[in-house]
């Protein structure tokens, strides 16, 4: 079962694109779909059966030996627990919703097929990810994920920022990778071994040992796992190597949906779960990870705060919300951090998959400064999306609810080294997240439509040339900000687009047109999410963080011997369970009065905050910061080593310096020719010398013919 | 049959080849049509024969086998043939190889056709030759006579400044090999003998070992390159016709890592212990440096040129980390590279044969127009990244792992070329391919045709079988590997720095 769950949507992903072309898009679709549908609902299946089952620990499924060299054993290999059902459940789900999701999303575009072979291969490079049984398969699945995520960001190839995108993902993750590399290497020089089986069984051994590396003694699983956790922060977009998934916005929005909030940026997540015998041996490592966790969360929100355009407030959010998954590893409750990214998502691919709906609606218009009072028009997916906000936030009873709080009072009751700082930043980070959330909602359902006037201003201006254009747009633009920065891309025509598809926008310049709801294919994933949005945390609790804990996860994550967190958040004080209530409160009030009742203070604000604002606008400035001590200084030093080094240095102290000095005794020798015999006897004697040595050098070699 | 065995019919069959075609005359046409069939035909018969010695080989045992020996100068000094876990894979590699060569030049050479075909059929031989010598003086033998052909090739065939690329690339090459020349005769006189398996099992005096070794470094280090005399090989690569960048990336850079792994490491073991450390800082700056410079080429052919070396040098540090993982990963990624540069380089053929011009910024939006070829370029320079599912990936990763155990700082350097890797050939990727198709001389540009994607097919069938299935490659090596490592072992458990060679156990 385990091989048809992994491999179907391989065979899905070659079909759809070797023979796309040949089969046509529907037959295409609905191979992948079909497939996916049948995939998730074996997930399902395996999901009772191995959580509800009475067996311990994991199974292992073997498929083939990968390679093999000295001691070093790779497998392709299957490793079955709890965690691994688990996500299996998470991504078919998502993927099969998000593959019917996009037949209605995608259904103008031209090729149809290559995207849909794109994320089946996405979803089985996911899975190889989950079910790996050793690092370097999970190192497999994880830059097949890139791969795929590459693909996909880059899918409009047209997009010059489409591009960027999709190289700024693959690379950043590439830095990560640097990290997950190294981690691989000390683990197996450690351990012995890259399989699970072989490494958490030598934890307490090793607990102690050192390890010399950069002239610094370390903790040798300390060094391990934070090398690891290197990688997750780059999958996981997490701080300092968040500055990609904003960017990867560019995709096609049912990507975003699928790889950059539901699946692919928990693979961090996963990792240090599935690794959680090896993290928990190491409580520095694990320090580091709550830190960078609280810093996330905060950091991300405040930037959520200000975004205008509405995947990339999301987007933000879905950093925010790793964070929060990172501070429940860290504090050592492993099971709200996978209890959370469960729940995360269901509601944050509600919210994506809304937004694509909102953004269909609007002919591919994504800046929410240019929608308002769409709930009139677009009822269903205004209701979607608002279950999908309260779930975000938290609100009681839906799913958000009760994993969030779970990870608050985890981070309060924790006595780990940055617990503090996890929970203030967690707690804070509540409220910007409610604020930011009712803020997205209101502009984009509420109030006036702001749309009518901005279609109209777009109709015009699409004589005019398209800097003409975009520098008017940014002239009009409530908030005031310069460039790029916008967060929203201009496509050739200087108009906010998704190029789903060309028609689309030519469409609408025709006639002004009204927005409308999604057809039937795009609403009922809405809807399914919508459910497990509400009600996932209810019916699940118990299982994950509740009484049935250890019955449900039978040892697939570790706690150690002093690990009682996830006992001990049950007797986390009153006021700490209720201050992320307070914060849903107090969020939902600012947005009200900021978006309904006084709808000039934003703007306002903005202006009396410059300085504030443009730096969270422009994203604390990171891609700049970057850009300048990363990007150009490696392409100016790779131009200065190849004009400098290896042409004036190596090529002029080499080849062309001796045949320079050669050239000037040559015309020495011609100097020579001045008619004394003695003088043509030397120049013969020369002649002689190289003749022979001609004769040798390559007499010797012709003798091998 | 006179005594000969397939080894030797492997060296014979491309110089009947050869002969078959210089006796070719008649009208203009129909030589060339007859020198390109002949030419295919001999080299699939070569190959088809290096399957049957394939077939006839023990990949069990670390024993030369396929063994021929006839009398030649003198008694100690003859001409022995013979192959092992570490040569087979690259007589498999350049008999394979060969065809495609062929193939690539097929239309896109026009002039002296008859010649070059012969050229390149005689650059077999000294290929195969040098691989499959058991022999010093006929190894060198091979090894200097390549450059004859590979010199023509460049300079005859080649672009605009071919003259100044066929010279630097002879005299680089030469210069090396001129030392190397004077340490097989002091190993002779040593030794008595320069028989291979024989100077396998003879230890040199360790002040000796210091002076043979600096002198193969010298000519294998060029060959392979090394960085810094690197620099004959951009300018090589770039003048190159595509079939001669083709063997030369593919498998003459090949010779340099197959030298060390024949000679430096097993001969030489107390020096190359010695020199490691050398070793390690020349391969490491090669990998950051000719990457950076990878980086911000504007010429196609040049950026990839110098990618080979950064991988090159992902070669000689595998191998000497002494680890079994980082020498079988240094040996699979010789293999895996042959195949993947080869490709990349004849895809660039595919697209100079169309536009001639190698400017990345001539182009710009391929896949609008080509997305057959968008998908095979795509295969290949992931490949290049060493995307895990790629053969790029097996060679890299062992070998990288390998350098930990030896030295885990040079491995934390060496790492930092899987993120220059994926920035300058996904860069280059998204310069040519990706983007849209604006520029007008581009827009009649033709996809692949029949026989480009008979030449293009296997080469990635084969990257990203051996991604998923590397073991019948790696598996060759092992026994090799096992024995040359047991050789170094004992060698260096011997000398006083013994403990300090063996990676420690944790």
């Amino acid at each position: 079962m385990y091989h048809a769950i992994v491999f179907l949507p391989l065979i899905g992903a070659l079909v759809a694109g070797l023979f796309g072309r040949r089969i046509g898009p529907k037959a295409s679709e609905a191979v992948t779909t079909g497939i996916l549908f049948f995939v998730a609902l074996l997930s399902w299946v395996a999901f009772f059966e191995v959580s509800g089952g009475h067996g311990h620990g994991a199974t292992r499924v073997q498929v083939a030996t990968w390679f093999t060299a000295g001691d070093l054993v790779v497998d392709w290999a299957f490793r079955v627990d709890t965690l691994t059902v688990v996500m299996l459940v998470v991504v078919n789900t998502v993927s099969s919703l998000v593959h019917l999701y996009s037949m209605g999303y995608m259904h103008e575009d031209p090729h149809r097929p290559r995207f849909f072979a794109y994320l089946s291969l996405f979803t089985f490079a996911m899975l190889m990810l989950v079910t790996a049984d050793n690092l370097v398969q999970m190192f497999f699945g994880w830059e097949g994920v890139g791969l795929a995520s590459y693909l996909l960001i880059g899918f409009w190839y047209e997009k010059p920022s489409a591009n960027a995108a999709a190289m700024k993902a693959f690379i950043v993750n590439r830095v990560g990778d640097f990290g997950f590399s190294l981690g691989i290497f000390l683990t197996f020089v450690l351990f012995g071994a890259v399989a699970f089986d072989g490494i958490f069984p030598k934890v307490a051994e090793i607990k102690d040992a050192g390890f010399h590396f950069l002239g610094t003694d370390w903790n040798a699983l300390t060094l391990c796992c934070l090398l690891l956790f290197m990688g997750a922060m780059g999958k996981s977009a997490q701080f300092l190597l968040h500055t990609w998934l904003p960017d990867a916005m560019e995709g096609p929005t049912p990507v975003s949906a699928l790889i950059h909030a539901a699946t692919m940026v928990t693979a961090g997540v996963f990792m240090v779960a599935r690794l959680s015998p090896l993290f928990d041996a190491a409580p520095n490592a694990l320090a580091v990870v709550t830190v960078i966790g609280g810093i996330t969360a905060f950091f991300a929100a405040t930037i959520g705060l200000v975004q205008n355009d509405i995947k990339r407030v999301i987007a933000y959010s879905t950093c925010s919300q790793l964070g929060y998954m990172f501070v429940a590893l860290g504090v050592g409750a492993y099971a709200a951090g996978v209890f959370h990214l469960f729940t995360h998502a269901f509601f944050k691919a509600l919210l994506f998959l809304g937004a694509g709906s909102v953004i269909h609606a609007m002919h591919h218009e994504q800046d929410m400064r240019n929608m308002g009072g769409l709930r009139r028009y677009i009822p269903f997916t205004s209701l979607m999306m608002a279950v999908g906000s309260l779930a975000l936030i938290g609100f009681p009873f839906t799913a958000g609810y009760y994993s969030k709080d779970a990870i608050i009072e985890a981070a309060y009751m924790s006595g780990r080294p940055g617990h503090v700082l996890a929970f203030l930043a967690t707690v804070i980070a509540a409220f910007f997240t409610s604020f930011y959330s009712w803020r997205l909602f209101f502009m984009t359902f509420e109030g006036p439509a702001r749309w009518q006037e901005a279609h109209a201003g777009g109709h015009d201006a699409h004589a005019a040339p398209a800097h003409a254009h975009a520098a008017s747009a940014h002239a009009a633009e409530a908030d005031g900000a310069p460039g790029h920065h916008e967060g929203v891309a201009h496509d050739d025509k200087g108009h906010d687009v998704e190029p789903a598809s060309r028609s689309a926008i030519e469409h609408h310049d025709e006639h002004p047109h009204v927005p409308h709801e999604s057809p039937r294919v795009m609403t009922l994933p809405l809807a399914v999410l919508a459910l497990g949005a509400l009600f996932a945390g209810l019916l699940f609790k118990d299982r994950f963080i509740g009484e049935g804990m250890d019955a449900f996860w039978k040892g697939a994550l570790a706690h150690g011997p002093d690990n009682h967190i996830m006992h001990e958040i049950h007797d986390a004080p009153g006021w700490v369970s209720a201050s992320p209530f307070v914060m849903l409160v107090l969020g939902f009030l600012l947005a009200y009065w900021m978006y309904i009742r006084r709808p000039e203070l934003p703007h306002r604000l903005a202006e009396s905050q410059p300085l504030l604002y443009r730096f969270l606008l422009n994203k604390w400035y990171f891609d700049e910061l970057y850009d300048r001590i990363f990007v150009r200084p490696a392409k100016g030093f790779g131009t200065f080593l190849w004009r400098v080094g290896d042409g004036t240095v190596i090529d002029g102290l080499g080849p062309d310096g001796i045949a320079a000095r050669v050239v000037d005794v040559t015309r020495g020798v011609v100097r020579l020719q001045t008619g004394y015999v003695y003088h043509y006897a030397f120049v013969m004697l020369i002649g002689v010398a190289a003749l022979v040595s001609w004769y040798l050098f390559t007499g010797v070699s012709a003798a091998a013919h | 049959m006179l005594g000969l065995g397939i080894i030797s019919g492997l060296l014979i069959l491309p110089l009947v080849g050869a002969a078959f075609i210089l006796t070719l005359s008649g009208d203009e046409g129909a030589v060339r049509r007859n020198a390109r069939w002949a030419a295919l035909a001999t080299t699939l018969a070569t190959f088809l024969l290096s399957l049957v010695a394939w077939s006839r080989y023990d990949s069990s045992t670390a024993a030369f086998q396929l063994v021929e020996s006839h009398a030649w100068l003198t008694d100690t000094i003859r001409f022995k043939l013979g192959v092992d876990g570490f040569s087979m894979p690259l007589v498999l590699l350049t008999t394979f190889l060969m065809p495609f060569c062929i193939g690539a030049s097929w239309i896109s050479i026009e002039t002296r056709v008859k010649e070059y075909f012969v050229a390149f059929l005689v650059l077999e031989t000294t290929m195969i030759g040098v691989f499959t010598s058991l022999d010093l003086v006929l190894f060198y033998l091979f090894f200097e006579a390549g450059l004859i052909p590979m010199f023509l090739i460049i300079g005859i065939w080649g672009g605009k400044r071919r003259i100044y690329a066929s010279f630097k690339f002879f005299l680089y090459t030469l210069l090396g090999s001129v030392l190397m020349l004077l340490a097989i005769m002091a190993m002779y006189w040593q030794a008595g003998t320069t028989d291979i398996p024989t100077l396998l099992q003879t230890r040199f005096p360790t002040h000796m070992q210091t002076w043979l070794w600096l002198a193969f470094f010298a000519s294998f280090a060029v060959k392979m390159p090394m960085w810094p005399v690197h620099t004959w090989l951009p300018d090589a690569h770039v003048e190159a016709p595509t079939a001669g960048s083709v063997i030369l990336a593919g498998i003459l850079l090949k010779m340099g890592g197959y030298g060390f792994i024949r000679v430096s490491l097993p001969m030489l073991p107390d020096a190359s212990h010695a020199f490691a450390p050398l070793v390690y800082a020349l391969s490491v700056v090669a990998i950051i440096y000719t990457s950076l410079v990878a980086l911000v080429q504007t010429d196609i052919k040049k950026l990839i040129a110098y990618s080979s070396v950064a991988h090159m040098g992902f070669v000689t540090l595998g191998l000497f980390t002494m680890t079994e993982q980082g020498i079988q990963g240094a040996l699979f990624l010789m293999i895996s590279h042959g195949i993947v540069s080869g490709a990349l380089f004849l895809c660039v053929g595919v697209i100079y044969d169309r536009m001639h011009t190698r400017e990345i910024a001539a182009y710009g939006g391929l896949v609008h127009r080509m997305p057959l070829y968008a998908v095979a370029m795509m295969v290949f320079t992931m490949a290049n990244v060493g995307l895990p599912g790629t053969s790029g990936f097996v060679g890299e990763f062992l070998a990288m792992l390998g350098a930990f155990r030896a030295n885990p700082m040079v491995s934390f350097f060496s790492v930092f070329g899987i993120i220059l890797s994926a920035a300058y050939a996904l860069w280059l990727f998204a310069r040519v391919i990706y983007g849209k198709l604006d520029k007008p001389n581009l827009q009649a540009i033709a996809d692949l045709d029949r026989r480009e994607m008979v030449i293009l097919a296997p080469l990635v069938v084969l990257t990203l079988y051996y991604g998923f299935h590397p073991g019948p490659v790696l598996d060759v090596f092992a026994p090799s590997t096992e024995a040359l490592m047991q050789g170094m072992r004992a060698a260096l458990s011997t000398t006083q720095t013994a403990a300090a060679a063996l990676p420690v156990a944790h």
